[in-house]
C-alpha cells in the first residue's frame, strides 16, 4: 500500500467534484449543445437583421458577439438561454461559447434582472465622498420595487460627480440621501431621472474650456455643495 | 504657459457637429495631412515626442514606426475603455469634441497605411457612444471617412465598438481579444500588437487623448509642439482630479507645472480645515504620494523618479478624514474583482490581499500580516501576464510602506473592538523572510 492510499478520503459531492455547484448551469445527461439549427430557432426579424449588420462591420464576424449580446439583452431583458440561442443561431456559434463570453462582462445578466438598472459607483473616489452610505439609501429606497435593480459598481468614469450612479445608462451626481427617493420616483413615473444632476448637462471644470452660452449645469456654481 | 489645445472652449454648443467644429478650423489638419507624404506625418508625430496618454506613456511616433510598412491588413484601435479608477478625461473629449478624435484617427491611419480602425468604448459610456456614432455617420456623409477620402486615395472604415464592463479590456491585448469577440483575457507579450495584434495583423493601439492630439501636432508642427511642457514630457495633458478637492473635474495643464498648483490652484484643495493626506498622481494604479510631494512638477519623469507615475493623468486626493486602511481596502477590492483570472499571481494575489485587509478590519490581524501583504505585493510585481496585478501591488505596497504606523494602530484598535488578545500578550512572531 503506497502512502497515497492512506490519505484521508476527500469529501466529494454527488457529481464527483469537490467544488459545490460547479455544474449548476449544465445538465450532464444531455448531449453538448451545438450551433442551433435555424429551422428550430426562431429569431425575431429585427434582431436578426441588426446582428447581421453588426457582423458585416468586422473583418471577422465573430467580433460582433459583444454588441450582439447587448442587442439580445435589450430585446429579451436579460441574456436568457433563448436570447443566447438566437445570437448563436445568427452568428453560427455555440451557446456555450457565447455564455462564456457573456459571463466575463459585468453588463450582461445571465439570470433574470429587473427592468431598470441602477449602478451605484462604490469605487475609491465615490466612496471617499460617501458612496457606501448612498448605496444603502438607494437599496432602501428601491426596496419593494421589483422592477428596480440596484447594484454596486466599479468606477464608472465620472468621479467628478461622485458619489454618482448610472440609472439606465444616464449618469447622475453628486448624489445625496434624498436623491435615492427621487430616482425611484422618477423611474416609476417614467420621467428623465434627476434631470438637474445629469452629467450630460454639466460644463467642463477647466475655466478655459467654458463658454458664456452654456445653458447647463455650471459646476462652479455648486462649489462646496458636492 | 496658457496653452490650451484640446479643451479650448470645449463647451461651445454644437461642437460635436461638423459645422461648428469646422468653423474653428476643424478638419483643416486632416486636409493638410492628406497632402503630405505619409512618412512625413509619422515624422511630425515623432518630433513632437508625444507620449501615450493612456497610462504607459510610450512615445506614439515610435510605436507607429514599429508597424510594418506596405500594404497589408493593418489595424488602428483607439482605446476608449477608460476604466482606470479616477480617470474621466476621454469621456469629456468624446462627448464634446468627437470630431477631433475622428480627425486624429484619419491622419494617423493615413500616415501608417491603415484602412480599418476601431474605437473600443466602454459599455457604460452610452451617451458618449451615441454621440460618437452620430459623429462617425456625419463624417462619412461629409466624405471624411470611407472610400478615397477627399480624393486623396486614402480609404478608412471606422467602427465604434461597445464593450460590456470589464476593466481588463483597457489593457491593450485584453482589449484586442474582446474586440475579436472573446473573453477579454490579456495575451502574453511579445509579440506586441504592433507586430501581431487584432486578427493577428499589425495593430496600433492608442488612447483617445493621444489620437485627439494628432491634429494639433499637424497644425503646429511637431517641433513646435515639443516646446510645450518639459523636455521628457512634451505638450499639454488632460487631467481628471477627483476626491477631496473643492473643484473636481477635468483640466488641461501644461506638463511640468507644480502639482500643488493643480490640487490647490485649479481645484481649490481639500475643504477648509482639511489637509491632503495622500494623493494618487495617475489613477488608482499609481503608488501614492504624500503632502510633502505636492511641490513636485507634474510630468512623466519627475513622478517616476519620485517612485510613482503619471499614468492616465488621474489625480485622486484623499484628505485626513480618511484612514489609509479604508483606501487600501477599496483599491484591493476593485483589482480582485477585475482580475481576469488567467494568471496565478494576479488572481490569487489580488484576492488574498483583499482578504488580508478584511482580516485587519475584523480584528484578526497582527502586524505580521502587514509584512505578508508587503511580500505578496513583491511576488506580484513583474510576475503577471499583464500589469493589472502590478496595478494593485504598486499602490498597496506604497500605502503599507508609508502608513505602516497608522495601519498597526488600526490593527490594535480593531483587535480591541473584536475582543481579541492584545498584541503585547502574543508570542513574538518571526517576520516573513527572516530565516
Ligand atoms: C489593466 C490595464 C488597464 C488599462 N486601461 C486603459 C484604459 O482604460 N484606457 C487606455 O487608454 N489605456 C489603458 N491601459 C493602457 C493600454 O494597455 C495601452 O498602453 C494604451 O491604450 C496605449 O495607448 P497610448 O500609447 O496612446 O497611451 C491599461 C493598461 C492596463 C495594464
Ligand atoms: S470612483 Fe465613482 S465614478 Fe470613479
Amino acid at each position: 500500500m503506497s502512502s497515497l492510499d492512506r490519505r484521508p478520503p476527500v469529501r466529494r459531492y454527488e457529481h464527483g467534484s469537490r467544488v459545490p455547484g460547479w455544474d449548476e448551469a449544465v445538465d450532464l445527461t444531455k448531449p453538448p449543445a451545438t450551433v442551433p439549427d435555424p429551422a428550430l430557432t426562431p429569431v425575431p426579424q429585427e434582431l436578426r437583421e441588426r446582428i447581421e449588420q453588426l457582423m458585416a462591420q468586422y473583418p471577422n464576424p465573430k467580433s460582433a458577439s459583444i454588441p450582439a449580446l447587448h442587442l439580445a439583452q435589450e430585446h429579451h431583458g436579460w441574456c436568457s438561454p433563448e436570447a443566447i440561442a438566437q445570437v448563436a443561431c445568427v452568428m453560427r456559434l455555440t451557446p456555450a461559447y457565447l455564455t462564456s463570453v457573456a459571463s466575463f462582462y459585468d453588463m450582461f445578466a445571465l439570470t433574470p434582472k429587473p427592468k431598470h438598472d441602477v449602478y451605484v459607483c462604490t469605487n475609491i473616489t465615490c466612496s471617499l465622498l460617501g458612496a457606501d452610505e448612498f448605496y444603502e439609501h438607494m437599496c432602501a429606497a428601491a426596496h419593494g420595487h421589483a422592477d428596480i435593480g440596484v447594484r454596486g459598481f466599479e468606477c464608472l468614469g465620472a468621479c467628478d460627480i461622485g458619489p454618482m450612479a448610472s440609472v439606465n445608462g444616464e449618469y447622475v451626481g453628486p448624489l445625496n440621501e434624498d436623491d435615492a427617493q427621487r430616482i425611484v420616483e422618477d423611474l416609476e413615473a417614467g420621467r428623465p431621472v434627476l434631470e438637474h444632476k445629469q452629467l450630460r448637462h454639466r460644463a467642463v471644470a477647466d475655466p478655459r474650456g467654458r463658454v458664456a452660452e452654456w445653458s447647463g449645469i455650471d459646476p462652479v456654481g455648486q462649489e462646496g455643495s458636492a | 504657459m496658457n496653452q490650451h489645445l484640446l479643451f479650448d472652449r470645449i463647451d461651445e454648443p454644437g461642437l460635436n457637429t461638423i459645422p461648428v467644429y469646422e468653423k474653428r478650423g476643424g478638419y483643416g489638419a486632416m486636409r493638410r495631412a492628406l497632402a503630405m507624404p505619409p512618412a512625413a506625418i509619422i515624422e511630425e508625430i515623432k518630433q513632437s515626442s508625444l507620449r501615450g496618454r493612456g497610462g504607459a506613456g510610450f512615445q506614439m511616433g515610435q510605436k507607429a514606426s514599429f508597424l510594418p510598412q506596405g500594404e497589408m491588413a493593418k489595424y488602428l484601435v483607439c482605446n476608449a475603455d477608460e476604466s482606470e479608477p479616477g480617470t474621466f478625461k476621454d469621456r469629456e473629449l468624446m462627448q464634446k469634441c468627437p470630431h477631433m478624435l475622428i480627425e486624429g484617427i484619419v491622419i494617423t491611419t493615413f500616415g501608417t497605411g491603415i484602412h480599418h480602425a476601431f474605437i473600443y468604448i466602454r459599455g457604460e459610456y452610452q451617451l458618449q457612444a451615441q454621440i460618437l456614432e452620430a459623429a462617425i455617420a456625419e463624417a462619412e456623409a461629409a466624405g471624411y471617412l470611407g472610400e478615397n477620402i477627399l480624393g486623396s486615395g486614402h480609404s478608412l472604415k471606422l467602427v465604434l465598438h461597445r464593450g460590456a464592463g470589464a476593466y481588463i479590456c483597457g489593457e491593450e491585448t485584453g482589449l484586442l481579444d474582446s474586440l475579436e469577440g472573446k473573453r477579454g483575457n490579456p495575451r502574453l507579450k511579445p509579440p506586441f500588437p504592433a507586430i501581431e495584434g487584432l486578427y493577428a495583423g499589425p495593430t496600433l493601439v492608442n488612447n483617445v487623448e493621444t489620437l485627439s492630439t494628432v491634429p494639433t501636432i499637424i497644425n503646429m508642427g511637431g517641433a513646435e509642439y515639443a516646446k510645450i511642457g518639459t523636455e521628457g514630457s512634451a505638450g499639454t495633458k488632460l487631467i481628471s482630479v477627483s476626491g477631496d478637492v473643492q473643484r473636481p473635474g477635468n483640466y488641461e495643464i501644461e506638463l511640468g507645472i507644480p502639482s500643488r498648483e493643480i490640487i490647490y490652484g485649479l481645484c481649490g484643495g481639500p475643504r477648509p480645515g482639511r489637509e491632503v493626506k495622500m494623493w494618487f498622481p495617475g489613477g488608482s494604479s499609481s503608488p501614492v504620494l504624500l503632502a510633502e510631494d505636492l511641490d513636485l512638477p507634474y510630468d512623466f519623469d519627475t513622478l517616476a523618479k519620485a517612485g510613482s507615475m503619471l499614468g492616465s493623468g488621474a489625480i485622486i486626493v484623499v484628505d485626513d478624514s480618511h484612514s489609509a486602511l479604508e483606501v487600501a481596502r477599496k483599491v484591493t477590492k476593485f483589482y480582485s474583482h477585475e482580475s481576469c483570472g488567467k494568471c496565478v499571481p494576479c488572481r490569487e494575489g489580488t484576492n488574498w490581499t483583499h482578504k488580508m485587509f478584511a482580516r485587519i478590519e475584523s480584528g484578526e490581524a497582527t502586524p505580521m500580516d502587514l509584512d505578508i501583504v508587503a511580500s505578496v505585493q513583491n511576488q506580484i510585481m513583474g510576475n503577471c501576464l499583464c500589469v493589472l496585478g502590478d496595478a494593485m501591488a504598486m499602490p498597496i505596497a506604497s500605502i503599507v510602506a508609508k502608513f505602516r504606523a497608522e495601519l498597526e494602530a488600526e490593527i490594535e484598535a480593531a483587535r480591541e473592538r473584536a475582543n481579541a488578545l492584545p498584541l503585547a500578550t502574543l508570542p513574538q512572531a518571526i517576520p516573513v523572510g527572516a530565516h
